[in-house]
């Protein structure tokens, strides 16, 4: 696959690299505080809530809830137009921004804000799995 | 009353570069000093007078070595459009603090040509591993995020949002060097039926591309008095930065660093809304100057898609926007970053406009009986934000 992705590919740091070593074994992790009991992202070296830097990497749930989205047109590289970018509200509580996987192409009428969502895992090179999400059943 | 800031500082110098628009033969560099070269002619000043540089995105020091100057005060902030609100309130506590006397503000940005401009976020970085992987492509994938969410909580429409457009290309109609000038009104209807960019933004809903740049020169009230323009004074200010993505806003409906620099902002000046007879509201896309109207107050949260789809019909059967000319709260009367001018960073651009019309130079688009402005302008996506209250008396 190396090679054939023309898309803008992460570049791991210390403080992420659970969340990207997470999503390549299929499992999307987040850091929880152990002081304060509370998850972030994106993966920081420190809580951002209490500032701790005792993080535990626990594996979430994988379901989530559409907050928001645009449908966009013009296709970044290594993607084909029309494809949605969304903020997923996941169930542990913290927000990311990632793309909804749909059956055709994306309309507004498909997607309502709140329906709920799980992840699916999209290998785009032998390195790099990116998280994305699809309507949940 | 008033913060003990208010009307120490004003602005005494203020141009752009020659031209807007499309500028192949010049840098991003050039542009800046283009820029700094007019608003010291502006304000009857040297290169020498200057003591304070203040800039972005040139850095201070490249900005310094270009010019060929050594300012006892330097300031750099760059978070994004709004850097040049920030600088207005960073040169008056500077100047009242004695730091300088004469504080020139440059912007410059080879936004459509891409002469020497910077480059995105690298991959390591939070925006280069958490949001580019997943196809965000500019500023209308990004700042289009919280306008789903709004319209769900608040039964806000892309008709309602359609008349930003169409309120911002009348004032354009009305200024010979918008970019749009002479493209002629369009309606909520043409947004509509423009090309889909990033639903829910047609081609219609995103500013213009350009390259330009802007420069102001600020002293302090008591130099202002003997200088060749008209001062025009400072009077409340405020800053803040929320976050950097647009992704990380913690609640997708409202700019915190909006709300707080809109508060710090009134609070200096000792005014209240009513008091505020102009606006310019960074119009980076349709539903900006939306947010921004709830944010700082104009009107209460939910209710900007109402408040500008608001029309009457004039005294000539000619329909008149709530914020457009002839209406109520006439807002980024050059024809705003929709219809004007947007090379990546148009908070400058804003401040001068507030500044013309202060002067009451602004021509054919001139509001009537001005005394206040307000110019607000957010950094990156509604992630930074920077307010500026001026007044000509
Ligand atoms: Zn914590």
């Amino acid at each position: 696959m190396d090679g054939a992705y023309e898309g803008k590919l992460p570049r791991p740091t210390p403080e992420t690299l659970p969340f990207w070593q997470g999503a390549k074994a299929g499992k999307l992790m987040l850091p929880w505080c152990e002081d304060c009991g509370q998850p972030h992202f994106y993966p920081r070296a420190i809580c951002p809530h209490c500032l701790s830097d005792r993080l535990d990497w626990r594996q979430a749930s994988g379901r989530g809830k559409l907050h928001t989205y645009v449908i966009n047109h013009r296709a970044a590289k290594g993607f084909t137009a029309p494809y949605v970018i969304a903020v997923v509200e996941l169930a542990e509580g913290p927000r990311m921004l990632s793309n909804v996987v749909t059956e055709g192409e994306p309309t507004p009428d498909m997607l309502t804000i709140d329906m709920d969502l799980e992840v699916t895992f999209d290998p785009v090179t032998d390195d790099i799995t990116l998280p994305r999400f699809r309507p949940a059943p | 009353m008033t913060g003990k800031l208010s009307r120490t500082c004003a602005i005494v110098g203020a141009a752009e570069t020659d031209t807007i628009g499309k500028l192949p033969g010049m840098s991003r560099l050039a542009i800046h000093a283009q820029a700094a070269k007019n608003a010291l002619a502006d304000a009857g000043l040297s290169l020498q007078d200057v003591d304070g540089l203040f800039c972005a995105p040139a850095g201070p020091n490249e900005l310094s070595e270009y010019l060929n100057i050594v300012p006892r005060y330097v300031d750099g902030t760059s978070v994004g459009g709004c850097s040049y609100m920030i600088f207005v309130r960073h040169a008056v506590a500077a100047i009242a603090a004695g730091y300088c006397d004469v504080a020139l503000i440059v912007h410059g940005e080879s936004g459509r040509s891409g002469i020497d401009m910077p480059g995105l976020d690298g991959p390591a970085s939070p925006n280069g591993q958490f949001e580019q992987p997943f196809g965000t492509r500019g500023a209308p994938t990004t700042y289009s995020l919280p306008v789903l969410r709004h319209f769900h909580e608040y039964g806000t429409t892309k008709r309602q949002m359609s008349h930003v457009p169409a309120a911002t290309r009348e004032w354009a109609v009305l200024n010979p060097r918008a970019m749009m000038h002479d493209k002629g009104p369009i309606t909520p209807e043409d947004v509509e039926a423009s090309p889909l960019v990033c639903y829910p933004f047609n081609l219609l809903d995103c500013c213009l591309v350009a390259d330009g740049g802007g420069a102001l020169v600020i002293t302090s009230a008591e130099r202002a008095r003997d200088m060749r323009q008209k001062p025009i004074h400072v009077l409340g200010t405020g800053e803040a930065t929320a976050h950097r993505q647009v992704s990380m806003m913690r609640d997708f409906t409202t700019s915190d660093s909006t709300v707080l620099s809109g508060k710090a902002a009134f609070a200096e000046a000792g005014l209240d809304h009513a008091d505020i007879d102009h606006l310019m509201l960074y119009d980076a896309f349709s539903f900006t100057p939306m947010l921004f109207l709830e944010d700082l107050g104009f009107v209460a949260k939910g209710e900007a898609g109402a408040f500008v789809s608001e029309t009457r019909t004039g005294p000539d059967g000619k329909l008149v926007y709530k914020t457009g000319p002839g209406g109520d709260l006439p807002m980024n009367t050059n024809g705003g970053g929709l219809s004007y001018c947007h090379s990546g960073r148009y908070g400058m651009y804003a401040l001068i406009e507030a500044v013309t019309q202060l002067r009451g130079d602004a021509g054919a688009r001139q509001v009537e009986g001005i005394e206040t402005s307000l110019v607000h302008g957010p950094g990156r996506q509604f992630a930074a934000a920077g307010t500026v209250i001026l007044a000509n008396a």
